[in-house]
């Protein structure tokens, strides 16, 4: 089989000490915001400033280090770092609910003109949970089963548009789905958890379909180790987020009469 | 309370859904190897049922239990009726596994290098039975 892997002529190296830096800045920031706002506000709970580290790790370890180098290379090691870049380190940083800490951290003016852009009409429409799905796993679609995986690693600028969507739609979606945080718009809860299990199952049906049909390049043994861990991968985190929603029905329908209301509340 | 026996009943229902499909992976896929996770001769129909039930029954093994939650936190479990729907759920889920996809489907066999017929009718009945004794209690505790 043809290997368009021999790119190491495209070696691009992303310095490691700056997304260590950058890394560190983020994490030290994101503490400094919680303790500073925990003074005069509610205490912002620690839990969440651990998901913000792991979230962070999780993208470092995507950008830097041994699986990062491999993932040129390699398809099992370019799903391990889909995974922490696109669905892992998206997850953790959404429960570490970042754009409710800026919130609370900005000035009135600042935090004024930040409510403005989430209320505008572009991240509206890209926000909601379908079009956020779409462009997550439909950008999946694109990416292994036409030829655009394989130009990928013959271009760094393809690479890093590619890498940037991947975590920029990750998040978005996962955001959307979770819906735990101020927005403008709060769609219900059976939306998102529909809109959750048909991206789960699109997800389920790509990589199932991948290992089968090996995106063009790739060896059939690497595609299958590959997709199986695109699966399970997916699972896991889909497990994660379904039992995030299952506990904001749990907590919606305590709120409610006693007598208990049978349809989970939006 | 109609509404709580009816509650009860769906959270059994699709506990016992995900329960099956939670032992169809952890069993037969991953301990005893028999399941294959693709075996190319699978339809393109049930490639797309298959990725759907299984997400579905991930999100059904969940939602059951906060709905079991919920219903011993306010003390109004039907149990009865409870396990009435989890063994229905249950058998009408392998059933649907061991005929539709197993069968119609070919999403893949119970096992593989063996005479195929012993598995799929003890797979089968085995079905059948729990799913007859759910939908027996099920009319039993009909409120």
């Amino acid at each position: 089989m043809h290997h368009v892997h021999n790119a190491h002529s495209l070696d691009y190296h992303i310095p490691g000490t700056l997304v260590l830096v950058i890394g560190a800045a983020l994490l030290v920031a994101y503490i400094a915001a919680a303790r500073a706002t925990g003074r005069h506000l509610k205490r912002w709970p620690v839990l969440r400033s651990i998901c913000w580290a792991l979230g962070l790790a999780s993208l470092a370890a995507s950008l830097i280090g041994p699986v990062a180098k491999e993932a040129h290379h390699q398809f099992t090691a370019h799903m391990t770092v889909h995974l922490l870049l696109g669905m892992i380190g998206p997850l953790f940083i959404a429960f570490s609910r970042p754009v409710t800490l800026l919130l609370r951290t900005l000035r009135t003016s600042s935090a004024r003109r930040l409510t403005r852009l989430l209320k505008s009409r572009y991240v509206q429409i890209i926000s909601h949970p379908v079009m956020a799905a779409l462009l997550n796993i439909g950008g999946l679609w694109v990416l292994y089963t036409t030829d655009l995986y394989a130009a990928m690693h013959e271009s760094r600028f393809l690479y890093t548009l590619i890498h940037i969507h991947v975590f920029l739609a990750g998040y978005l979606f996962t955001a959307s789905i979770l819906a735990n945080e101020p927005a403008p718009h709060r769609y219900r809860l059976p939306l998102r958890v529909i809109v959750l299990i048909l991206a789960a199952a699109a997800h389920n049906i790509l990589s199932k379909h991948l290992y089968a049909h090996p995106p063009v390049g790739v060896p059939l043994a690497q595609a299958e180790t590959g997709s199986m861990l695109m699966y399970y991968g997916g699972d896991a985190v889909d497990i994660m987020m379904m039992i995030a929603l299952g506990y904001q029905w749990f907590r919606s329908v305590s709120r409610e009469s006693p007598g208990g209301n049978l349809k989970p509340a939006a | 309370m109609q509404k709580n026996a009816k509650r009860s009943l769906w959270s059994g229902i699709l506990f016992g859904l995900g329960f099956v499909a939670f032992i169809d992976e952890f069993v037969f896929h991953q301990l005893l190897h028999w399941h294959h996770f693709y075996d190319r001769s699978t339809t393109s129909v049930g490639l797309v049922t298959d990725g759907l039930f299984h997400a579905f029954s991930w999100f059904a093994t969940i939602a059951s239990l906060f709905m079991y939650a919920d219903l011993r936190r306010r003390q109004a479990l039907h149990s009865m009726r409870w396990i009435g729907g989890a063994l229905a759920g249950a058998g009408g889920f392998q059933l649907y596994d061991g005929i539709i996809q197993h069968k119609l489907m070919r999403l893949h066999q119970i096992r593989y290098e063996v005479d195929v017929l012993p598995y799929d009718l003890t797979w089968n009945i085995l079905a059948a039975i729990v799913l007859t004794a759910g939908l027996f209690l099920i009319r039993r505790t009909r409120t």
